[in-house]
């Protein structure tokens, strides 16, 4: 029988430490609304969307009132759309675009992702036109995200997409520069992009998927950090084991939500994403676990040290807790995300340089960070080679989401609002890289990579 | 369907009461109740049946809220599931 103290501990966590559901997230196949007609296909895709996902949000409010746990979004991912697009012969997939920004609201989710390809080895025509429509489509839709895998540690690295991704971030930020390059906030460029994942702005419905699939990312920073706030001054060991402890209780409820969302819809269970992703309300920052565990601001000597062990146990504890994962799993550094994060970069003590260390060991990479207007199609190309490199080195996801806000220098803010929070522009170097970008061609895949 | 109902607040006159009403008129049975005094607070916890309900789970959780609101404490009513699978292995 449950007794006083477990109920206790978990309203505490709801209530106190903002312990949620951040995301239930249908995965739905679209390679059966490929057509020669790219009209007639856009309303194949808006049709299938509305009916596979027509009580997804329902769903989703019952069980939330039922077990008393917040389950802040409700998200739709689907096949990448240039794998479908290519049957069309179009030269542009802006339609697609509109048809799932139209069906994403007439169900009422928050965002749907998918309008993506993956070109980590070369470039279909259908790839083509997707990357090309990017700009476009992001500053005409409302709730569409896009992700584009340009590397992975079996291909190596498409360094004629990475240099394409440069200036396809630069137009889509001029295209949305009234709203400080916010189209960016909807842009992720991968290494490794895995199939299943449920956050935003990255999800796809990879095609190893079945038709439909219901994938949840659970999510509680504040609450770890609590936890670490009752083993102060404690050997790493001891927080380690926190952290896992913690982390299960928080992976258990992802998988009771899972389950029963599942069993509802009638839609298969997926997987459950193991991850701590913050929000930029106060007390659910990772930055601020990090900080925690005794560093006086994020980003100063150690904090790749506390992510690594963060991210770890993280996954430790959770793997235990949830029947199948996969997604992302591990600790995010979204930068505007994350209230202490926000606060370490504007006040100089988190960098630019820094952030990339600490991708090495989280479970993804840079992410939400605003970058001077001026910033070369050049320069941010190179970021994403370099985060693309130490994911495929790695054999881990790494992916890169930066707005590079049209206007703004070194010491402005910029307010995306909501969810996606406050980002102070972070200075990147000021060297020329371009007869490295301009060169093109494939970084081959690392010896590594020949694992048979 | 098994639920978990937690009361916690100010401890007062009538507060048990007020809650068995609420249930009672809802045709809710029971099962378990305990209460104690933790850290200042009243805490009350009782496991209840809502198979034979007379009102829908969300506005059963409303009228229970209703209640707390008049009595000056926090009354939740959440599927038992939460907690046995944080819980228990």
């Amino acid at each position: 029988m449950i007794n006083q103290f477990e109920v206790i501990e978990t309203l505490k966590m709801i209530s106190e430490e903002n312990l949620d559901i951040r995301t239930i997230t249908m995965g739905i196949s679209l390679l059966d609304c490929a057509c020669d007609d790219i009209e007639i296909s856009a309303q194949k895709v808006y049709d299938k969307i509305t009916k596979k996902a027509e009580h997804l949000v329902k769903v989703g409010e019952d069980i939330e009132r039922e077990y008393g746990i917040p389950i802040i979004n409700k998200r739709i991912s689907v096949t990448p759309i240039s794998l479908i697009g290519g049957a069309t012969g179009a030269k542009s997939y802006v339609p697609y675009a509109r048809a799932l920004d139209r069906a994403a609201k007439q169900v009422g989710v928050n965002f749907i992702g998918g309008f993506s390809a993956l070109v980590h080895k070369g470039e279909t025509v259908g790839d083509t036109v997707l990357i090309n429509s990017i700009p476009e489509a992001l500053s005409t839709t409302d709730i569409v995200c896009s992700s584009v895998n340009v590397g992975s540690t079996r291909a190596g690295i498409n360094m004629d997409a990475v240099a394409r991704m440069g200036e396809i971030i630069k137009e889509t930020a001029e295209r949305t520069a009234d709203s400080d390059g916010f189209g960016c906030a909807k842009l992720v460029v991968f290494c490794n992009a895995v199939e299943d994942n449920p956050f935003m702005a990255g999800a796809f419905h990879g095609v190893g998927e079945a038709d439909s699939i219901i994938n949840v990312g659970v999510s509680g920073p504040g609450v770890v950090k609590c936890a670490l706030e009752q083993v102060k001054g404690e050997p790493f060991g001891v927080v380690a084991e926190t952290v896992k402890k913690t982390a299960f209780k928080i992976t258990r409820m992802g998988q009771l939500v899972a389950q029963e969302a599942s069993r509802r819809l009638g839609v298969p269970f997926g997987i459950v994403d193991l991850s701590l992703a913050p929000t930029p309300a106060v007390g659910d920052s990772v930055a601020y676990i990090l900080e925690e565990m005794g560093l006086e601001k994020c980003g100063t000597h150690g904090t790749t040290a506390a992510l690594a062990l963060l991210n770890d146990a993280v996954k430790k504890g959770g793997v235990f807790a949830s029947s199948y994962v996969g997604g992302l799993s591990g600790a995010f550094i979204p930068v505007s995300e994350d209230a202490g994060m926000i606060s370490a970069a504007s006040c100089g003590a988190l960098s630019l340089e820094k952030l990339e260390a600490m991708t090495c060991v989280c479970s993804v990479g840079l992410d939400m960070i605003v970058v001077p207007g001026d910033t070369s199609a050049q320069t941010i190309s190179g970021i994403i080679a370099d985060e693309a490199a130490i994911g495929m080195v790695n054999n881990k996801t790494t992916a890169v989401r930066l707005i590079p806000a049209p206007g703004k220098k070194v010491g402005d803010v910029v307010e995306f609002g909501g969810l996606l929070g406050t980002g102070p522009v972070m200075a990147v170097s000021s060297y020329d890289n371009s007869a490295f970008i301009g060169r093109g061609g494939r970084i081959p895949a690392p010896i590594h990579s020949l694992r048979n | 369907m098994r639920a978990v109902i937690s009361v916690l607040g100010k401890d007062r006159v009538g507060i048990i009461c007020a809650v068995a009403n609420v249930l009672a008129d809802a045709n809710v049975n029971i099962l378990d109740i305990s209460q104690t005094i933790l850290q200042g607070m009243f805490t009350m916890m009782m496991i209840v049946d809502v198979a034979q309900s007379k009102l829908e789970f969300a506005v059963l959780s409303k009228k229970l809220e209703e209640t707390g609101n008049e009595l000056g404490v926090t009354i939740k009513i959440q599927h038992e599931d939460i907690f046995n699978s944080m819980h228990r292995i």
